[in-house]
């Protein structure tokens, strides 16, 4: 992220994102699958990191703001009958809303106080969702999300012609592609370097006249709401939402996700996403015990490689290039 | 400039600071001295907001400050460095200092614009100003201690304040780097106008650079004056200096 070296130079961003989109030429159906959930869950993952990487916040409830997005995006199109788009939106405001109210409260406690207050708030959701029979659907969840209408894809050649899924593919690629821009320019922007100062020295932060609180506040806030958005997009791929979204499991696993990637890297989490989520269909196909492997891929994380995946991989980076001598 | 009026501070019992009054005035350089556990971080921490005073008054530039929040505190015009070095540690030497520019200049809520480009030159300026030039670009936790005192020194002197509050400037650093540091702070205090309180070990260092001290003893003032006063003063030789001054 910092440094003028020529590597960084090659607009990585753009890259992936056009590799991500030849995916649908493999024609298969479960490899789009896959790459829908991987994107769904790296925006998830990359909202949660301005919490934990950038601001140095550690979230256990972070599901519940997935959770509520996806409700309100799916309760906005099935119910009231709101275009996609817009409910998508009110899904990102609703997520960054209840953020707003809970975090009020959050960021006034630190370290494994503010981390339970987030649980708690969480798990609060949860119970609502699971009992609120009318408009959550409760326990039974809320099936029978309508799919977006994507006809405006019609007019590209080759795309018009897809399947439905692969064509939500492209359209959940393009809206996450954009969140996370957005995400990272906040992250390079001048209040992303105000929340960095928040996470490495809380208290100096204040001496150079910083409102700490209220700072963690808005990037609460702002975390939720992205997080509301990727539950939005989840909630239609999975064709129903459901308690469970907001449940702390789901919580943890983003967590993992963010941790095994990399929190101190902007694509981190995105990689931790992937590699969790492969794993998990790889090795499910070969065994039952996946939360076996899961804590064996945890252990090693934690003493194999504290910086997490890309932490390694540019750690190896910058050892080769001190071994040729150069600056790259 | 400032006016502590019967400060208080007791913590469960403890009473830290006893009913000082102090006063600072405006382009001085005023030395609080006192043994460990005397009050000197406390009283800091009261004038600075990082803690509520149970009684008396904090006046900056004619308003009552006390138990205010010391980010409303920092933005009239004080800044503070600590006795501990209090940096940014993951942050490189120069985002550490562009950083307190950013704060400073009211970008702190620019949520789409670029950090990088913000007040490259003043950020620039500042490490010319405190020779920290050839580590500019490197991870602040990883430099010598000396330099992260700098950098502290930067960040604090980036909010161009009016007044500094420095706990134990030279904490740690060598001989050679205690009377650069020295040098430094006397002709930047000269040259911003600025009003300097600190506190310090070093009697060398309190008694050359000083216009005036206070000695602080068990929480209480017990002398206060122009730096010959307060090495002739008897109860200050009796419970702080010791025999050995004179």
């Amino acid at each position: 992220m910092k440094g003028p070296n020529r590597a960084k130079r090659i607009p990585w961003t753009l890259v992936l994102f056009l590799a991500a989109a030849l995916i649908p030429t493999l024609g298969s159906r479960y490899y789009t699958f896959l790459a829908t959930d991987v994107v769904i869950f790296a925006m998830f993952a990359t909202s949660l990191n301005l919490l934990l990487g950038v601001t140095g916040l550690v979230p256990f409830g972070h599901a519940a703001y997935f959770g509520i997005g996806a409700y309100v995006c799916a309760i906005f199109m099935k119910d009231l009958g709101v275009p996609f788009l817009p409910a998508w939106l009110f899904g990102g405001v609703g997520g960054a809303l209840f953020a707003l109210i809970f975090g009020f409260f959050c960021v006034r406690l630190t370290s494994i106080y503010f981390s339970m207050l987030t649980m708690a708030f969480a798990q609060i959701v949860w119970a609502i969702c699971f009992k609120w029979n009318d408009v959550t659907g409760g326990e039974q969840g809320y099936p029978n999300v309508p799919m977006p209408s994507m006809a405006w894809l019609e007019w590209i050649p080759w795309v018009g012609d897809l399947r439905i899924d692969h064509k939500f593919f492209y359209l959940t690629l393009i809206l996450a592609a954009l969140s996370i821009a957005a995400m990272r320019r906040i992250v390079n922007s001048p209040f992303g370097r105000i929340l960095t100062t928040i996470r490495d020295n809380a208290e100096r932060a204040q001496f150079i006249g910083t409102n700490v609180r209220l700072y963690q506040l808005i990037v609460f806030s702002l975390a939720g709401g992205f997080a509301g958005l990727a539950g939005g997009l989840f909630g239609i791929f999975n064709r129903g939402v459901f308690p469970d979204f907001c449940y702390w499991p789901k919580s943890a696993e983003v967590l993992i996700m963010t941790i095994l990637g990399g929190i101190h890297h902007f694509w981190g989490p995105s990689v931790g996403a992937a590699i969790l989520i492969l794993l998990n269909q790889y090795i499910v196909s070969y065994t039952e015990y996946w939360p076996f492997v899961l804590g064996l891929i945890l252990l090693l994380l934690l003493f194999g490689l504290p910086g997490g995946v890309v932490g390694a991989i540019d750690g190896l980076i910058r050892r080769s290039r001190t071994l040729v001598g150069g600056r790259g | 400039m400032l006016e502590c009026r019967k400060l208080h501070k007791a913590f469960s019992g403890f009473v830290a600071v006893n009913n000082v009054s102090l006063t600072v005035d405006r382009n001085s350089i005023t030395a609080v001295i006192g043994p460990n556990g005397a009050g000197k971080s406390t009283l800091f921490n009261l004038i600075t907001g990082h803690l509520r005073p149970d009684g008396g008054e904090v006046v900056f530039e004619g308003r009552d400050v006390a138990g205010r929040p010391p980010h409303k505190i920092c933005r009239m015009g004080m800044a503070r460095s600590f006795q501990r070095t209090n940096i940014f540690p993951r942050l490189t030497v120069f985002e550490n200092i562009q950083a307190a520019f950013i704060a400073h200049g009211g970008k702190s809520l620019d949520m789409w614009g670029l950090s990088e480009r913000q007040y490259r030159d003043e950020t620039w300026q500042m490490i010319e100003h405190l020779a920290l030039h050839g580590i500019a670009h490197s991870v602040s936790g990883e430099v010598s201690h000396g330099a992260q005192k700098q950098v502290e020194l930067g960040i604090a002197l980036a909010g161009k304040p009016r007044m500094l509050l420095l706990d134990e400037p030279t904490a740690g650093m060598s001989a050679q780097e205690t009377h650069e540091t020295i040098e430094l702070l006397a002709r930047i205090a000269k040259e911003e106008d600025l009003t300097l309180l600190f506190t310090e070990h070093d009697m060398d260092v309190v008694f050359s650079i000083s216009d005036r001290i206070a000695v602080l003893h068990q929480g209480g003032i017990i002398a206060a004056g122009l730096p010959d006063e307060v090495r002739r003063n008897d109860e200050v030789r009796r419970v702080y200096l010791g025999g050995g001054m004179h």
